[in-house]
């Protein structure tokens, strides 16, 4: 018999073992909710999916009575469009803060201590001030998701860009780099890469912070749907938009990882052996 | 020309001394060997020639001039690794020094002036035996080709002075001799001056055209980091006779001395 640590599924059992727990677990829910319906035909907790998928046919192609949208597609245009423009606003200032506290010493002892500090700030304790000073739109939202991530992403890159082996840095003023030139062919490459791996890494938390707002005060989006479907217990809608949420969250982090490989093979020569 | 004058430099980190009074003159396109046991103080040296660490008293020219206290493109460099950009490919990482030069807000060339550098990168790359592997990743190549690429870029600014710490420390000996191979040729073309790190003593004998020998002349047992390093022999090679020993006219403690050539000659 075989170690354990030494059996490697074939690319067929490795499908099926993918598989596999997504199954158990809609077959499960399939069982307790076809036995709560039967003990009770009211039930609103475990709908069955039939019920799930006449609530998303419906919000996904009946237009809203009230407003004539869409539901579904102008919640989920909603709140990708705070969602990008704030995990691009951040990814911005991660990058140009981030390449210079690694790069600068003296910007590094000036900034430093203090982004440590505003890190620490839980940027929901903030919302209130936020939508004090930014108002109920748009602005707030994107604000504190930037909020959210952009120190993570500013410490991040810093600390990549200072791990740049000092040969390197040496080297490239032996060749007659400055500053400048140095940052943008030695630098900002050698950050890329990382940049999007802490992006994969905050898209959890940036729609976590963008749901948090979209239910305190929004008008449309997918935390606001959610968290108004609520008070009638509407199970049906809140499971597909759950569902759907992270199949969002899911599909980017997937298209991250193959841009970012894509893009800079040299990044991940490692990875590939 | 490119004369180096060191003039009685000390090195000191806090209360530890790491060299203490060297002063020698180096000859233009010499072929300088450094060794010495671990911790003398050789690296340090060759940094502060580069530029990298300043030294805490005394002064360092090249050409008359002191040299600037950061690395410049006069003064090129070979590390034992780390040296060449993971992110470019092997012509990339040559073509970098010819943009950095001539494109000062993009680093990057152009059309014309772009295959004029590609042409000058690609003849340096075969020039160190690189040339079917232009398109390749650092990551891709051997120790020894990762080595040619980081002797390539240093070639591409034309410097005064060629720094190599412990170049060829990592290779295999097979290799370690192909690239004695290819540095001697380069160094007699260009006349540059080479001043090289090694632990390698047959590679220091048979490279070099003069020797210096670091290690610590005096030791107090109560309080080792009280004496740094000094140059204990400077030996030319350049001659076919007896290696005669240089700039010894009035030796430095002679039985410190030469109770140190036996150790630092078992280190080998």
């Amino acid at each position: 018999m075989r170690r354990a640590i030494n059996i490697v599924p074939g690319s067929g059992t490795r499908i099926l073992l993918v598989l596999l727990p997504f199954l158990l677990i809609a077959g499960l829910y399939v069982v307790v909710s076809a036995e709560r319906r039967a003990a009770n035909p009211g039930d609103k907790l475990l709908p069955p999916i039939t019920e799930m998928a006449e609530s998303v046919r419906r919000l996904a192609t009946e237009p809203d009575r009230r407003s004539g949208n869409l539901t579904l597609w102008s919640d989920t245009a909603a709140s990708l469009q705070r969602l990008f423009i704030g995990l691009g606003t951040a990814a911005a200032i991660g990058l140009v803060l981030g390449l210079t506290l690694g790069l600068l010493p003296i910007a590094s002892a000036g900034l430093s201590p203090l982004i440590a500090v505003l890190s620490m700030i839980p940027p929901m304790a903030i919302l209130p001030i936020l939508f004090i000073a930014f108002g109920l739109g748009e602005l707030s939202k994107v604000v504190l998701v930037v909020i959210g991530i952009a120190p993570f992403l500013v410490r991040d890159l810093a600390m990549a860009v200072a791990a740049i082996p000092r040969e390197q840095i040496i080297k490239a003023q032996t060749l007659g780099a400055s500053t400048w030139q140095l940052l943008l062919r030695v630098a900002l490459p050698q950050a890329m890469p990382r940049l999007i791996e802490a992006l994969r890494l905050s898209l959890g938390p940036a729609f976590l912070f963008l749901i948090s707002a979209e239910a305190i005060a929004a008008e449309s989006g997918l935390g606001y749907r959610i968290f108004l479907v609520r008070r009638y217990l509407a199970m049906d809608v809140i499971l597909p938009y759950v569902a759907w949420i992270t199949l969002l969250a899911y599909i980017f982090d997937w298209l991250l990882a193959r841009v970012a490989r894509r893009s800079f093979p040299w990044a991940y020569v490692q990875e590939a052996r | 020309m490119s004369i180096i004058r060191v003039h009685n430099v000390w090195m000191e980190y806090g209360d530890q001394i790491v060299l203490e009074s060297i002063s020698l003159v180096i000859a233009s396109g010499a072929f300088v060997s450094i060794v010495g046991p671990s911790g003398c103080g050789k690296s340090t040296f060759l940094r502060m020639i580069l530029g990298q660490e300043r030294p805490t008293r005394g002064i360092i020219t090249l050409d008359g001039v002191a040299l600037p206290h950061e690395p410049g493109p006069e003064r090129g460099v070979v590390f034992q690794r780390y040296s060449v950009f993971p992110h470019l490919n092997v012509l990339q990482n040559v073509l970098v020094a010819f943009e950095f030069a001539d494109s000062p807000l993009t680093a990057k060339l152009f059309g014309s002036r772009k295959r004029a550098a590609v042409e000058k990168a690609q003849a340096l790359i075969e020039a160190v035996g690189l040339g079917e592997h232009a398109q390749k990743f650092p990551s891709a190549l051997s120790g020894g080709q990762q080595q040619r690429l980081a002797i390539a870029q240093a070639l591409a600014k034309q410097p005064k002075v060629l720094l190599l710490d412990e170049p060829f420390g990592a290779l295999d000996p097979g290799t370690r001799a192909q690239m004695h191979a290819l540095i001697k040729p380069l160094w007699r073309e260009r006349g540059m001056t080479v001043i090289m790190v090694t632990h390698d003593l047959k590679e220091a004998f048979g490279l070099g055209t003069r020797l210096l020998a670091f290690d610590k002349p005096r030791t107090d047992p109560q309080a080792p980091e009280r004496y740094g390093a000094r140059i204990i022999y400077d030996l030319d090679l350049s001659r076919d006779g007896p290696v005669p020993v240089l700039g010894f006219s009035k030796p430095i403690e002679s039985r410190a001395t030469a109770y140190e050539t036996t150790r630092s000659t078992s280190h080998a």
